[in-house]
Formats: C-alpha cells, structure tokens, sequence
C-alpha cells in the first residue's frame, strides 16, 4: 500500500510534480499552506482581540468610543479588502518614509506577513465587533440582571455571565469570519506574498500543469475549512451546554 | 453572619434591616412611585400587595437599586446608601457591597443557563464572596437538601420544571448567607400545581424568622406568612398593617375592592 502511494508521487509518474522533495512541487505548496495558516490565525486572533473591545465599547462605552468604533466598523467594511491590503502596503509605507527621510532616518520596508495579517486581522475585527455585538444583546437581560443583583462587579460580570453566554450566540458567525480569513489570504498574492495561492501559480506556471496545481490547491483549502468545521461543532456544543435541543415537530 | 434572628424576642428592639423612606421613582414622564416608605426589622415578613402597575415589584427593585429611585432614602442594615441629587448611587462599590447582603430572588427565576444547578449555587460565593470552593459546594449540598433538590445537583436548569427551579434560585439566594431576602412574585410565572411547592419552602424560611421582603399575588399566603402587609395603589401606600387587620377589616374603599377582586 505505502509502496503503491510512493510509486504514484515518484518523479515521472502522474502525481510526481507533487512530491515534497524537488523535482516535486509539494514542498513549495506545504510552505504556502503554512504561510497562509500563520497569516489566518495571526489575523483571527488580532480580529477577535479587536471584536471583543470593539463589541463592548460599542454596547457599554462612553460617547466618544461608541462613535470611534461606529466609524471603524463602517469605513473598513464599505472599502474593499484588496484596496485595504494595496493601501497599507504601498501607501501608508510610502508616507512613513517620506516622513522618516526628512528627519534624517533610513526608509522602511514592511514585512509583508506583518502587513497581511494586520490587514485581515483589522478588517475581521470589524465584523467580529457586530458579530459580537449581536451575540451580547442576544443574551436574555434576566441572566444579567440576577448578576447584578448579587453584587458581581462589571468585569466579573462581563467574564462569568455576558462572556460564556453570548458564546452560543456568537460561534455559527466566528465560524464564518474564521472561514472568509483562511480565503481573504489569498488577496496576499497581490503584494508578492508566497501563500498557498500564489505559491500554487508560480508551480503550476513553471510546470504548465495547471490543473493538477489548482486543483490541489483547491482540495487543500477544502481540507481546512473541514476540519476547521469539525472544530467549530465541537466548540459549539460546548457552548450549547444546558440549552435544549429545539424538538422538531409540528408544521 | 447569623442566619436568623429568634422570634418572640421584644419586637421594638430587633434592629432595623432595611428602611426606605418617601421613595420616589419616575419612568420619564411617568411616575411609578410617589413616596412610599418601609420598615422592615430584622425577622420581619412584610409582604407588598397591589394590582398590577401599581409600583410593588418597582419599589421592591429600588431596594437593590435594580432601579434606580429618582429620590429618596434607603438604609440596609445601618448604612445608608449614599445617593446623588438625582437619585443616583454616588458610589458602585457600595451598592454591590449590600447587594451581596441581599438574596434576590426574581419571578422567572434568572438561575444561569450555562450553569448546572450546583454551579449556579457556588457562583456568588466563590467568585464574589471568596468562600473556599470546597466549603461553598458543602454549604450548596445542605441546601440543595433542604430545598428537596439533593439528585438535582448536576442538571441544567432548562431541564428542571418551573418549580424545581425556583427552588434552586432560593438556594441559590441563600447562599450568600443574606441579611434579607427579596422576593419578586415568586409564584407569578409558574404553573398553579407547582406554586405549593414553592410557597413551602418560603413558609419555612419565614418560620425560621429570616428578614423578607415579599411582593406577591397570592393573598393567602401573605395573610398566614406575613408580619405586615402593604397594599399599594397608583404607587402610594393606600393602607397598611399586621395582615389580620388588613385582610380581616381593610379599611380603604380600593383595598377592599382589591381583596374581593382576587379572591
């Protein structure tokens, strides 16, 4: 059985241009996938840090923080993502420059792995904010109230009651968000950034079997939004405990 | 703390728990409560009756400052909640600190859904009172007991009938070890063969002389268990007194109304 596998992936047979080890092309695709791994959880993680401050300081902040967050989460969701990335990378960078030679400093160049994932992780934490926002107000007030009532301070409040209910309200959207995260790397491409998708072009490009190259790619993405669905069940049961099943029946 | 004061002592001397004095509160133009006052000594029973609107589950609310009265005094214990001209508690700290003297236990019960039953009892204090885990969940398991829930102890509260779970929040409620407990129509959201079940357990928290503040429907019940009643109109104490007085012989015109009317 191994051996048979081993036969398929050798040089000259029909998935040989897989193989990991040159003349193979696997290896390279492996090292995009990570790169898009490292750039998705980076990006989930600054996005989720964000949606959590943003959702409560959009419920429960003052003034001034309410309107900061309401423009954040209007301007980063009506711009294209791809314009974001393309403006953060040659944009910003370009200023920063300008700025930095005229007090007499060396320019700077911005890593393009840090860029991505502020990119993405900034644009998720819009949507993680109104995901959030939502899942907080989904959550009966009388829970709320009966913590209030015995004395529990805002913050143990927010960490023992609001926090875990408002997770069952909030993993169907934090699942979607975390799938659009793993895809959106992809828009890195356009900034040279060897991800999954561009490290598939420049295979598929340089062996001229496209086919073979993409579809691999697209059975890798596949893979981890499966798994990634896995997951989030798992999580989602968790944060279902105590509720009821909703019986189905009737019309 | 001690969990009750013994009745049949000389009743002027028992100390003040909670006192409200000329209590007013206005939901915008609308005004709810217009001046009431309450004394309830410790080992007191006082029950607030009145139609529906008329201010009692309000007035009950203002206590723990789940509403905030628009004016007025409130004093648990011997410390007087400090409050801005406005109403408004002047200091947080401080109405969490009698918060945790006060079991509060509400009409649609609000025990934590995420929480099994045993969770739900531990969770006040252990995390807001500092009682060792250990020592919190022994104390929940005599009370579980005595509340007639021991098998429950591991269950979600979404799968306990209404009146096993009410039960559980008076457990809950006690185990904070309060001054006073607050009752909101505990019997209000549930189904009438359940109600006894639940007036039991609150006959005998009264019998075993604990302070409570009780706001019901069932008139009954605050005839046998009460040390005074107060019938509430239009958010003014229209008559009150020891609960023969008021049942037996009321003397106002609406109040006599309102004893026919729920039977």
């Amino acid at each position: 059985m191994l051996d048979a596998i081993t036969t398929l992936f050798a040089p000259g047979h029909a998935l040989g241009l897989l193989a990991l080890s040159p003349p193979g092309w696997g290896g390279t695709l492996v090292t995009g996938l990570i790169a898009t791994m490292e750039i998705a959880f980076g990006a989930y993680a600054v996005g989720l840090a964000i949606g959590i401050c943003g959702a409560f300081g959009k419920l429960y902040g003052g003034e001034v923080t309410r309107d900061l967050f309401a423009l954040y989460t209007t301007v980063v969701r009506a711009v294209p993502e791809l314009v974001e990335i393309l403006f953060l990378y040659y944009a910003v960078p370009s200023i920063v420059n300008e700025i930095l030679l005229n007090a007499g400093f060396g320019r700077i160049a911005m890593p393009p792995l840090l860029v991505g994932t502020i990119v993405l992780g900034v644009v998720l934490g819009a949507y993680m904010t109104e995901v959030l926002r939502g899942a907080i107000l989904a959550v009966p007030h009388g829970q709320i109230e009966a913590a209030r009532a015995y004395g529990m301070s805002s913050l143990l409040l927010a960490r023992r009651i609001t926090f875990p209910q408002m997770m069952s309200n909030a993993i169907p959207g934090m699942a979607n968000l975390w799938l659009n995260c793993t895809k959106d790397t992809a828009l890195l491409a356009v900034i040279g950034f060897s991800e999954l998708t561009l490290n598939t072009k420049q295979a598929a490009g340089t062996t001229k079997a496209y086919f073979l190259f993409f579809v691999a790619a697209m059975v890798i993405y596949m893979c981890i939004s499966m798994i990634s669905g896995r997951f989030f069940a798992v999580l989602e049961r968790w944060a279902r405990r105590g509720q009821r099943k909703i019986e189905r029946g009737g019309i | 703390m001690p969990a009750a004061a013994t009745q049949g002592a000389a009743p002027p001397q028992r100390p003040d728990a909670i006192r409200i004095e000329n209590l007013h509160k206005s939901f915008g133009p609308l005004e709810v409560l217009k001046g009431v006052s309450l004394t309830a000594r410790e080992g007191d029973v006082v029950a607030i009756i009145g139609g529906s609107g008329s201010g009692k589950s309000t007035m009950l609310r203002c206590i723990n400052f789940l509403e905030t009265p628009t004016s007025g005094k409130i004093v648990i214990g011997n410390e007087e909640i400090a409050l801005r001209p406005d109403g408004t508690p002047a200091s947080r700290k401080q109405i969490e600190q009698c918060r945790r003297r006060l079991g509060m236990v509400f009409q649609s019960f609000n025990l934590w859904s995420h929480k099994t039953v045993l969770e739900n009892l531990i969770e006040v204090p252990v995390h807001v009172l500092g009682v060792p885990k250990a020592e919190a969940i022994e104390r929940a398991e005599k009370l579980l007991a005595r509340v007639g829930l021991s098998e429950k102890a591991g269950v979600y509260p979404a799968f306990m009938s209404g009146g096993q779970q009410q039960r559980a929040a008076i457990a809950r409620a006690l185990a904070i070890e309060p001054r006073a407990m607050l009752f909101d129509e505990p019997t209000s959201a549930l189904d009438p063969e359940l109600v006894g079940e639940v007036l039991n357990v609150i006959r005998g928290l009264a019998d075993e002389g604990r302070t409570m503040i009780l706001v019901t429907h069932e008139m009954k019940f605050a005839r046998e268990v009460s040390s005074h009643v107060i019938y509430l109109h239009n958010g003014v104490i229209e008559e009150e007194g020891p609960p023969e007085a008021l049942f037996g012989d009321p003397k106002s015109e609406r109040l006599k109304q309102f004893i026919k009317s729920v039977g």
